[in-house]
């Protein structure tokens, strides 16, 4: 896949569930995705700051009304705590990209500094054969530092998936914790 | 995921102090503490230790060897649909296996409480294309509610206490416990508390008082006002209340085909049954009346016919246990995300007192019309054959509408639909979501055993029953009460009545050629009775109805019967054909 075909135009949506910490999970959450043939652009997963719980931070190509149902049947999961849709204004989201470039390029007379100052990047290490630089930002951005550097023969390309806080008050520690005092799903399947 | 810290409390055991027992043993001694009477099974290398743990516990634990895991599966499917309780199925790793996907998934679609026990390879040897390792965690994980894969003896408690919970609340469904061999070996401090709860699943959503008056608003308002009724009333054993919320507002009820036999057939309320096959005034009407209230069903394509033509005109509410169903195929207006008993019962308590005649007269005017074209010719036909209609409608004459059907898939599931009068919850058993032919024979040795007093009658398709043929081993090895009674058309007969009206009339590959089902029966050991005239008809069943254990009726049919009304694919509820 090239990165054109990753600036796409189909809307898309965040997803973020909380889980249990439990092996074979991402499988079943992707399982509902693909048997609606939904494409996702990226998919993260890290701890959060609850001890044993897990967040995946989902990007699906698709529309509105088939993200809310994706999301309430992931919400079905046994395993999962709570799971929430959002549209790119609802968070703050970043993704990271390095880009490994050969020295010598760069020591044919460019100025490979203002370029990553320009972009708000930064230089991770530089050696004889190649300069990593790392980039953090929207999708929008990283790709437009990688047409700046495509010139200079990049030697690999990698884009993290997306990660996300959304912009509500809702404080995980404290979700969890009302789950567990709750008599019924109603927490749950109520939109934070 | 940590299990310690999952695992049963030692202190909350204290009175029972631990016991150092084998894997295999623990599972039995689950099962026993879970209060499981019956499982249904069959053995093979990597479940051996369970099986001979069995050994030791015949005494307390019913075991039915089956001829096949599709029949242990569709077995406890049909234990649990009449019992209410779960069903469990054992069955060893790899193909053993993998015979139950069909009826888990079965399960999955219509809700079945189900818990299914598999062997798997040694720990040691997962992932390494051992002989008979198939990942079934993988396999299983589209079709079941929850699954676990068991590698540690210690496990053991804690993944049955939640599989039996997870798979008999909220809307209930299949749990698949996978155990590797070593697991079943090793000994360990055996301890056993149920599960009651798990933080991520919360089964049972809190009825919303405001969407309850919200509700109330709507029927107060509503002049033409019907509910259809799913099998979530059955699940939540609310047939008392739906009848007395019925009865205090008026309102008509039509089920859906899992939710038949929640409404008495003779309730003056009772208005039909929904769907592709089903009665045509409930079908016509939902898109005429202007308040759909929707109790524990799911909007099912073959309910909804065209869902962009469905009952656009109603205001919709939807009384439904899982959120995830809630304006899956149908919007809801008023969502009433709750166990359809509390709903039910909170809803009655705030509607008035009504009737609504000409409302219903518009009902019964259906019913004339459909009558005059469809069930008369249905039920006193000039054919030289019987038709299933007759012959479902004598059955349920004879049986008073009370015995328990367990009908397989194709003409004579919608003939049973149509024409046996339920009088009493839980006696219609059959696959509604997944349609899976082969069904009804093992679903009726279940529910032969999930319940004694009522005999279980299986109607089959000449198709369909030699699809699981087999299972006439099991019947005939336990001498279960099961009445099996095969509707011989000689042909698959749904696929050719579409294969006639929607593609000409080539009849590719849905003429049988059936083997004689007298020698059959006879072979093993199964008396069999057989009408090919009308004449014979109602004596024979007479004679079918009033033996004792298993008996075979083979019915001679007409060939080239259609099943209507029908809506077709694509179409709408009221395009709903007669003819
Ligand atoms: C396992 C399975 N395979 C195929 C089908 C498709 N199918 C639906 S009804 C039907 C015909 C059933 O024929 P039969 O059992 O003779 O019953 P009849 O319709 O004649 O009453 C078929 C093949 C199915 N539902 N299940």
């Amino acid at each position: 896949m090239n990165t054109e075909t990753l600036m796409n135009t189909e809307p898309q949506y965040t997803l973020s569930v909380l889980t249990e910490d439990r092996a074979g999970l991402l499988n079943n959450i992707t399982l509902i995705f693909s048997r609606r043939k939904i494409n996702l652009s990226s998919l993260n997963v890290s701890s959060t700051e609850v001890p044993g719980i897990s967040r995946f931070t989902i990007v699906a190509e698709c529309t509105r009304d088939r993200a809310d149902k994706v999301c309430a049947q992931i919400r079905k999961l046994v395993d999962v705590a709570g799971a929430f849709v959002y549209e790119d204004h609802e968070i703050y989201y970043q993704e990271i990209a390095l880009y490994k470039i050969p020295t010598d390029a760069v020591l044919n007379g460019q100025n490979l500094e203002n370029i990553v100052r320009n972009n708000g990047a930064r230089i991770l290490c530089v050696e004889a054969h190649h300069i990593v630089i790392e980039k953090t930002g929207h999708k929008e951005e990283t790709h437009a530092l990688y047409e700046i550097l495509e010139p200079f023969g990049l030697l690999e390309f990698v884009r993290s998936g997306r990660v996300a806080v959304s912009k509500s008050l809702r404080r995980t520690e404290a979700y969890i914790k009302e789950l567990e005092e709750s008599n019924s799903n109603v927490l749950s399947i109520k939109n934070y | 995921m940590n299990i310690s810290k999952l695992t049963t409390d030692p202190a909350q055991n204290a009175s029972r102090p631990a016991e150092r027992i084998s894997g295999a043993e623990a599972v039995i001694r689950c099962l026993l503490r879970e209060e499981v009477t019956t499982i249904f099974g069959y053995p093979g290398g990597a479940i051996m230790p369970v099986y001979d743990a069995l050994h030791g516990y015949l005494d307390r634990l019913n075991h039915v060897l089956v001829c096949h895991e599709q029949g242990a599966v569709h077995a406890a499917q049909g234990y649990a649909r009449v019992s209410n309780g779960v069903g469990v199925c054992l069955a060893t790793s790899g193909p053993g296996a993998t015979n139950l996907i069909t009826g888990i998934a079965d399960a999955m679609l219509d809700s079945t409480a189900l818990v299914c026990i598999t062997g798997q390879v040694g720990s040691g040897l997962l992932g390494t294309d051992a002989f008979q390792e198939i990942d079934m965690i993988g396999i299983s994980m589209p079709v079941t509610k929850w699954n676990y894969q068991v590698t540690r003896a210690e496990e053991i408690p804690f993944a049955l206490a939640r599989a039996f919970y997870i798979a008999r609340t909220g809307r209930p469904g299949p749990v698949l416990i996978d155990i590797t061999k070593d697991a079943q070996f090793a000994e360990f401090d055996f301890a056993y508390a149920p599960c009651t709860r798990i933080r991520s699943y919360l089964p049972y959503p809190q009825l919303d008082p405001a969407r309850v008056d919200e509700a109330a608003a709507l029927i107060a308002s509503a002049k033409k006002p019907m509910m259809l009724v799913g099998q979530g009333v059955i699940l939540s054993d609310a047939q008392e209340e739906l009848i007395s919320f019925a009865e205090k507002s008026g309102i008509p009820m039509a089920c859906t085909l899992l939710g038949l036999s929640a409404v008495p057939a003779d309730h003056p309320l009772y208005v039909g049954y929904l769907g592709m096959h089903g009665n045509y005034g409930p079908n016509v009407k939902t898109n005429e009346c202007d308040l759909l209230i929707a109790v524990g069903m799911r909007f099912d394509d073959r309910v909804t016919g065209d869902l962009s033509r469905y009952a656009k005109q109603a205001k919709v509410i939807h009384i439904e246990i899982d959120p995830a169903e809630i304006d899956k195929n149908v919007k809801a207006d008023v969502p009433l995300i709750s166990d359809a008993k509390a709903a039910l019962t909170a809803l009655s308590a705030k509607v008035h007192a009504g009737a609504y005649p000409d409302w219903l007269a518009e009902f019964h005017a259906c019913d004339a019309i459909e009558e005059e074209k469809v069930t008369r010719k249905d039920l006193a036909p000039d054919t030289p054959l019987v038709k299933m209609a007759e012959v479902i409608h004598l059955l349920s004459e004879i049986t008073e509408g009370s015995a328990v059907v367990v009908s397989d898939v194709g003409q004579h599931q919608m003939a049973v639909s149509r024409y046996y009068a339920f009088r009493a919850k839980r006696h219609n058993v059959t696959s509604g979501g997944l349609g899976t032919m082969g069904f009804a024979l093992p679903a009726a040795m279940g529910a032969s055993l999930g319940q004694s007093k009522l005999p279980s009658v299986a109607v089959i398709g000449d198709g369909g029953f030699q699809m699981t043929i087999q299972e006439l081993g099991t019947i005939c090895r336990y001498n279960l009460d099961v009445k099996i009674m095969v509707l011989n058309n000689s042909f698959l007969g749904m696929v050719r009545q579409w294969q006639q009206l929607f593609f000409e009339k080539r009849y590719s590959f849905t003429e049988m050629q059936n083997p004689d089902f007298g020698l059959i029966a006879q072979g093993y050991g199964i008396p069999f009775l057989r009408v090919a005239q009308r004449s014979d008809l109602a004596a024979t069943m007479h004679d079918f109805i009033s033996r004792k254990g298993p008996v075979l009726l083979e019915v001679v049919v007409e060939k080239e019967e259609n099943v209507f009304p029908m809506v077709a694919t694509g179409a709408s509820v009221s395009e709903i054909r007669l003819e």
